[in-house]
């Protein structure tokens, strides 16, 4: 099936040329930072985690939402999201392997990455996380592969997937629930240590992801002879609507916490995002164009006319998934660095060598999603020829 | 089998280019010989093993010595061959002797395409920087 | 693709995840096997506990004896200087505000004498270390026989887990290649490579030749102390019971194990000289 993907129309080639040449120019970048080493990036010793990282969390989040759509069609026989599943599943496949290109680009020592296999450390929740990332990329893998080329022969899929595919459901929360542990059992930075920083993660998940799937269909559908169907978008955007509400709840819980016990070390760092602190206030006008951006979601998705509309639909779905990759994407890592431990205001942005190859990695990403997404039309003839 | 004439034809210069180290040098190399390395400046002539232990297994050696130097904590040696006690140290015990580490460790390690990365933190001796 | 194309890619692709995991498992079992790495806070019941503890007291502001002691690690241990650029700067043991130093103290009234003094920060080399806790590959542990929290530099994969994860700020991380900016080259010590991150060891190296950390033999008036906790007779203890000292948040539970000596008694006795300090501490100035 994989040859599916090699063939095309002028369309397709043209977008996946352009997608090459911006990858062949963040690798050029990126030989450039393997030569001379981070320094190249704008991390320093007081935010020794930037860009890079934080777009691993937020990417994280877009893997897991896959169970969004693999929940109610598995568990609950919802069939309406029966031509969705599998586009869940590619995305996730796309987003853990950009996951694991991140965290490749930012490590010191790349060509040392086998040593977290040879040297297995389970007190240590970056371990566990290799290990649950691994896992998801094999389990989508094998789940897609197993039901598509069912699908292409005609046949219901082997009844022993359907236990692995149920098994991905817990194993999707936990992926994310895993990575948020990373963050919440830090003594030293106050701001990622809450109880509520795991559901938060997981709330901003299943907002972005498949509000990013809603309007990726919508592009397949323009494309394609692709339609989700009226029941399917509805209900996904049903669901984008109930995540984004639980997340910004729990935002406000958060700046409840570190407002009114005014703790200094809890509200130097909301200051620091919303205000600026001690004149730093680089990411200030970001966060507020993700709270607008947030706020104009929820509008559009609260009323049902402005929801179940296609255009204003888009529209929320685009405003959801840019003001939490904001939110989780920029704002939670490295505000968690600023102050520094020892309250000190440093400055952090990212350089245009970071930018690049982060850019090369969406590019790969979107690539690995439009050869997938070509493979599972194809097969189902929905390629207008 | 279909095609089988691109296939041969495509499988004889495969075999014909990842062979050609071993035929070029045969019909149009000088001959090399294995490089011969230079006995240390200060003497020496023992060794923490034997000569033809060391030679074939000086890799692991250093690597049980690093770990266990940094990791055991424990830095005495004693050699099998002579009963004497070294301190495990590349820099202190290997290189006192060995100080001419262009003579010696790289004779071996540039003809054999190796570079160990040893050195990108362990200070090479005086005379070789 | 017919079945035979699919097959034979299945098979190549199994292969290679075969002859990665096989050599992994071969290189797992030939590998020497690590002492063991605690990382809990286990209580220092065999082998010594060192700590160290500083005084305060004889530092002062622009005290040239500050410079002697960084310098003397940083010589000692090839530790790159960055001159201003905070950004990749490479720190052991380096001066802080006394404000800066305590900071979560949010002090509002400052005795005089402590109004940014210099104190000296550095690697606490805690009990219960959130560093080791999360390193994935031990290539940073707390050592069971004297409580070093080591680092293995040939392990390290770069990922600066531990950085985020040190409440105290006492980790660098090479951004970039440390040689051109180290002047006198030690060739008894290494160096590190750019990827790798490093912090103060407590002079094992030197410990292990039977001799006091580097620091804490530039000093000439009892400055820094350095010794065995768990030995009661040891001049750390002593100073321990007889001063008072604080330690760098310790409200987090990390047991660091670098004390400060902030008061002077002089000035204590000179308050209330006749005063007894009771079984309830009954001396509430």
């Amino acid at each position: 099936m994989l040859e599916k993907a090699l063939s095309g129309s002028r369309t397709y080639w043209a977008w996946m040329f352009s997608l090459l040449v911006v990858i062949g120019f963040a690798a050029a970048c990126w030989y450039w930072q393997f030569t001379e080493g981070l320094t190249i990036t704008g991390l320093s010793r007081d935010v020794v985690w930037g860009f890079y990282i934080a777009q691993f969390t937020f990417l994280v989040g877009v893997a897991a939402s896959a169970v969004m759509v693999v929940l109610p069609y598995y568990l609950h026989d919802y069939k309406a999201f029966g031509k969705m599943t599998i586009l869940g599943e590619f995305l996730a496949i796309a987003a853990v392997i950009m996951c694991m290109l991140f965290i490749f680009v930012d490590m010191g020592m790349p060509m040392r990455i086998f040593n977290v296999f040879l040297h297995p450390t389970p007190h240590s929740m970056m371990f566990w996380d290799t290990v649950a990332l691994g896992g998801y990329l094999v389990l989508n893998v094998l789940i897609s592969r197993v039901t598509l080329q069912a699908e292409r022969r005609g046949n219901p899929p082997p009844s022993w997937i359907k236990p692995i595919i149920i098994f991905s459901i817990p194993w999707a929360v936990s992926i994310h629930t895993v990575t948020a542990f990373l963050y919440s059992g830090l003594a030293a930075r106050p701001f990622w240590l809450t109880a509520i920083l795991a559901p938060r993660f997981l709330a901003s998940a299943f907002a972005a992801g498949p509000a990013l799937l809603i309007l990726l269909a919508f592009v397949v559908r323009k494309f394609t002879d692709f339609d989700p169907g009226k029941e399917a978008i509805n209900k996904l955007a049903t669901i984008v609507t109930y995540a984004m509400i639980a997340n910004c709840f729990f935002v406000a819980m958060e700046l409840f916490t570190a407002f009114y016990s005014s703790i200094p070390e809890h509200m130097h760092h909301f200051q620091y995002l919303y205000m600026g602190l001690e004149g730093e206030n680089t990411l200030a006008p970001f966060m507020w164009v993700s709270v607008i951006l947030a706020v104009v979601a929820l509008v559009l998705l609260l009323n049902p006319e402005t929801r179940n509309r296609e255009t204003s639909l888009a529209l929320a779905c685009a405003a959801v998934f840019f003001s939490l990759w904001i939110d989780k994407g920029l704002g939670m890592v490295i505000a968690g660095f600023v102050p520094s431990p020892l309250g000190k205001v440093v400055h952090y942005s990212p350089t245009p060598p970071e930018l690049m190859i982060s850019l090369g990695i969406w590019a790969i990403g979107l690539l690995i999603v439009t050869g997938l997404y070509k493979i599972v039309l194809e097969v189902r003839g929905e390629i207008r020829h | 089998m279909r095609n089988a004439g691109m296939i041969i034809g495509g499988l004889i210069i495969f075999l014909i280019l990842m062979t050609s180290p071993i035929w070029y040098n045969a019909l149009f190399g000088t001959s090399v010989e294995p490089p011969k390395v230079e006995s240390p400046p200060n003497g020496s002539t023992e060794c923490v093993e034997q000569v033809e232990y060391m030679r074939a297994f000086h890799m692991d050696l250093l690597n049980e010595w690093r770990d266990k130097v940094v990791r055991d904590g424990t830095r005495d040696y004693v050699s099998t061959t002579n009963g004497r006690a070294f301190d495990m140290s590349l820099s202190r015990t290997c290189m006192d002797c060995h100080s001419n580490k262009a003579d010696f460790c790289d004779r071996c390690h540039t003809y054999m395409a190796v570079s160990p990365y040893c050195w990108d933190c362990h200070v090479e001796p005086k005379e070789a920087l | 693709m017919d079945s035979s194309r699919r097959g034979f890619l299945k098979i190549a692709g199994l292969s290679v995840i075969g002859a990665a995991g096989g050599s992994a498992l071969v290189a797992r079992g030939s590998e020497t096997e690590p002492a063991e790495s605690s990382h809990d806070d286990a209580p220092a019941s065999q082998g010594t506990r060192l700590a160290m503890v500083i005084d305060l007291r004889k530092f002062s502001k622009n005290d040239p004896q500050l410079k002697r002691i960084v310098d003397a690690c940083h010589t000692t241990h090839n530790v790159p200087d960055f001159g201003d650029d905070t950004k990749n700067e490479v720190k052991w043991i380096w001066p802080e505000e006394f404000e800066t130093a305590f900071h979560s103290q949010e002090f509002h009234y400052v005795r005089d004498d402590l109004q940014g003094k210099p104190t000296l920060l550095l690697c606490n080399h805690c009990d219960n270390p959130p560093c080791t806790r999360v390193c994935p590959t031990q290539a940073t542990w707390k050592r069971e026989a004297d409580g070093i929290v080591m680092m293995d530099w040939h392990r390290c994969i770069g990922c600066r887990y531990c950085v985020v994860a040190c409440p105290y700020g006492s980790r660098s991380f090479n951004f970039t290649d440390p040689r051109p900016h180290i002047e006198n080259l030690d060739p008894a010590f290494p160096t590190r490579m750019r990827g790798v991150v490093e912090k103060c060891t407590f002079c094992e190296e030197r410990l292990a030749r039977g001799l006091q950390p580097a620091c804490v033999e530039a000093c000439d008036n009892d400055e820094i102390v350095f010794g065995d906790l768990n030995d009661p007779d040891s001049k750390i203890r002593q100073l321990l019971s007889e001063f008072m000292t604080i330690r760098r948040k310790p409200g987090l539970g990390t047991q660091p194990e670098v004390y400060y000596i902030v008061e002077d008694p002089r000035s204590m006795q000179e308050m209330a000289p006749a005063v007894v300090v009771s079984e309830e501490g009954g001396n509430h100035a």
